[in-house]
């Protein structure tokens, strides 16, 4: 019973929360210097254009009148025209978002193959020279800014080496080469079976992958080895060493097997910090995402796309933590 | 150094006790060689900052064209950039911008976060209930695109970054310092100096705020890497503070077309940001095992 209100008051508090998420957008695009109206019309439009463009705008009314519009327009999925590209922003945010979750998705392989394993060694050898290595080099993973980080894989891995093609997302060559279905590459090559455009894409992603997967690997990696200790720690795990079960059964098994549901949290906010983090990453490999839409937008003043890409980006971080919070409420008998 | 005052374990007065349990804290500190290596070059980089003028061999805004892209060398130690600026005095300079936006971010948020959060959890109820959600709306956005809208409604610049990283950073802090309190609501000591008289106010700043303040200090050291990284994030995408600052983010995106051929104009202040945020990070590590062993492990 306590348990199944718990998950209620969880679920109650999405609508919520996503209603301040709008809120705050929408107050920041109305707090902001630029006047929309010249930025649509010009500085030099008569004074009958500006009325009149304000007018349709709806910038004559009170603020919380305005604020009913918006959220009237968001239900029916117009986030208004982007002034740069001409097209509604959603059009925008639908041709670039797949290539952030793509990116992102990657990425989160990356995270999970490297920062679960070594959390967990880290764990089995608490105290040990393994276990400092793993402590320098994740708290240097969380301290390199993505954005440096990226610059010098280019430099070494593109430039020096050669391993890596250069930033974007395919070739020139393959442009376009296959028919978009989902918008996520890798997938449409493979529907399309062009090998030659999948084995392209493929080499594109893993450097931005790698580079953005740092910071959240480290982050991971602190999670799990701390989950790991707080299990080890445990009397089910003395006794599982009395009975004298193996070691790597005891680690993998016993402990592993009972943090896997609080990792789960732990994927989820990783998720989310890709998403974030593809922002700068985006921004040096070229990578034609929603990050370097948004950061595009920003810098021509393009309010519209920048609050609709703030919005979207808002919105999955709060319902992949939602969740995450549900996940765990509904898997660990213990939360109430 | 005589030390018995500091280690006696009958200390004579409340300060003897409390500098004692400094002192002891300091030496656990001390046996950690990478807190400790955390913090020299956490007080380096202070040093070099506030000496800046002092120790720069140019004028970091100085530019002579004729010297631009030169590699490291005895004139100029870390080369020059693309109009002939000496880079070490730039970066000298830069460190001022970073830490003086870190400091003052830090200002901002901590106190504001503290009072928060103890407010809410010693108050309870609607109280409690109205301020939570409203930290749990600021806490559910993704802080670098929060900011990012933030400063691109106020303009961009340093002001704007602070304000916008400062907005964004504070509800962890509420978070922490609620969780404190409500742990201390219903001690005893709590209770005893309610019956002495003290209003509410007096019970939140004399004797709980106090208790929060160790956890808050770790929790704003481990930050100060995540705001020197955001803030330079910004600068580097032409929203923080603008060029010719030489704010080691805002270095950064207007030498990144040289990564290829003179790389070490952008990399140079790459090595700052790392240095720094891997300073305060090791730092912030140090003290947590050392203030609050449980929550590190």
């Amino acid at each position: 019973m306590a348990r199944g209100r718990g998950l209620l008051a969880a679920l109650a508090s999405i609508p919520v929360t996503l209603f301040g998420l709008v809120l705050v957008t929408f107050l920041i695009g109305r707090v902001m210097p630029i006047d929309p109206v010249l930025a649509m019309v010009g500085d030099n439009a008569p004074a009958a254009v500006v009325a009149r463009a304000r007018l349709e705008l709806g910038l004559d009314k009170p603020l919380p009148e305005q604020f009913a519009i918006y959220v009237g327009r968001l239900a029916h999925g117009q986030l208004g025209s982007s002034i740069a590209t001409g097209n509604p922003v959603t059009a925008d945010i639908a041709r670039f978002f797949p290539a952030t979750l793509e990116l992102a998705t990657v990425a989160l392989i990356v995270v999970l193959g490297v920062g679960v394993p070594l959390g967990v060694l880290a764990a089995s050898r608490q105290g040990s020279w393994v276990d400092q290595v793993v402590r320098v080099v994740c708290l240097s993973g969380s301290s390199i800014p993505v954005f440096v980080l990226a610059l010098v894989a280019l430099l070494v891995f593109y430039a020096t080496l050669g391993w890596a093609p250069g930033p974007g997302r395919q070739d020139v060559v393959f442009q376009d080469s296959v028919p978009p279905r989902t918008g996520l590459l890798l997938v449409d090559a493979a529907l399309a079976h062009d090998w030659d455009s999948l084995h392209d894409a493929a080499r594109h992603i893993v450097l931005p992958a790698l580079v953005l997967a740092a910071l959240n690997t480290a982050n991971v990696a602190r999670m799990t080895r701390a989950f790991m200790l707080d299990a080890l720690a445990s009397e089910y795990i003395t006794t599982a060493r009395a009975k004298g079960l193996s070691a790597a059964r005891i680690l993998w098994r016993h402990a592993f097997g009972n943090i896997l549901v609080r990792l789960i949290t732990v994927v989820a906010l990783a998720y989310a910090g890709l998403l974030e983090g593809a922002v700068l990453t985006e921004t040096v490999f070229s990578w034609p995402g929603l990050g370097q839409y948004l950061t595009g937008s920003l810098l021509n003043a393009d309010m519209n796309a920048v609050l609709g890409a703030t919005l979207v980006v808002g919105v999955t971080y709060v319902l992949l933590n939602m969740a995450a919070d549900l996940l765990y409420k509904a898997l660990d008998p213990r939360v109430t | 150094m005589n030390t018995a005052w500091l280690l006696t374990d009958e200390p004579m007065s409340r300060s003897q006790a409390a500098w004692g349990r400094r002192y002891r804290l300091w030496l656990q500190f001390r046996r950690n060689p990478m807190a400790m290596a955390g913090l020299i070059v956490a007080v380096l980089l202070v040093v070099l900052s506030l000496a800046a003028p002092l120790l720069a061999t140019d004028d970091p805004a100085v530019q002579s064209l004729r010297e631009r892209l030169q590699p490291p060398s005895a004139a100029h130690w870390l080369g020059t950039d693309e109009l002939g600026r000496d880079v070490y005095s730039r970066l000298l300079f830069g460190g001022r911008v970073t830490l003086g936006m870190v400091v003052s971010i830090v200002l901002l948020v901590a106190p504001f976060g503290l009072v928060v959060g103890c407010v809410a959890g010693y108050a309870g109820g609607v109280v409690d209930r109205v301020m939570m959600r409203v930290t749990d709306i600021f806490l559910a956005f993704p802080q670098l695109i929060l900011a990012l809208a933030f400063v691109a409604a106020l303009k961009p610049g340093v002001t704007s970054t602070v304000l916008a990283i400062a907005l964004t950073a504070w509800p962890p802090y509420a978070r922490l310092a609620r969780a404190e309190t409500l742990g201390y609501r219903q001690t005893d000591f709590v209770a005893a100096i309610r019956l002495t008289g003290a209003s509410p106010g007096r019970v939140v700043l004399r004797h709980i705020v106090p208790l929060c303040l160790q956890s808050l200090v770790v929790r704003v050291t481990l930050d100060m890497s995540t705001i020197i990284l955001t803030a330079a994030g910004l600068g580097f995408l032409g929203l923080g503070a603008q060029p010719p600052s030489p704010e080691w983010g805002a270095m950064i995106a207007t030498a990144r077309r040289f990564i290829l051929e003179q790389w070490w104009v952008p990399v140079a202040p790459g090595a700052a940001i790392f240095a720094a945020s891997l300073a305060f990070n090791l730092l912030g590590d140090g003290l947590r095992d050392v203030l609050d062993p449980k929550a590190g492990q």
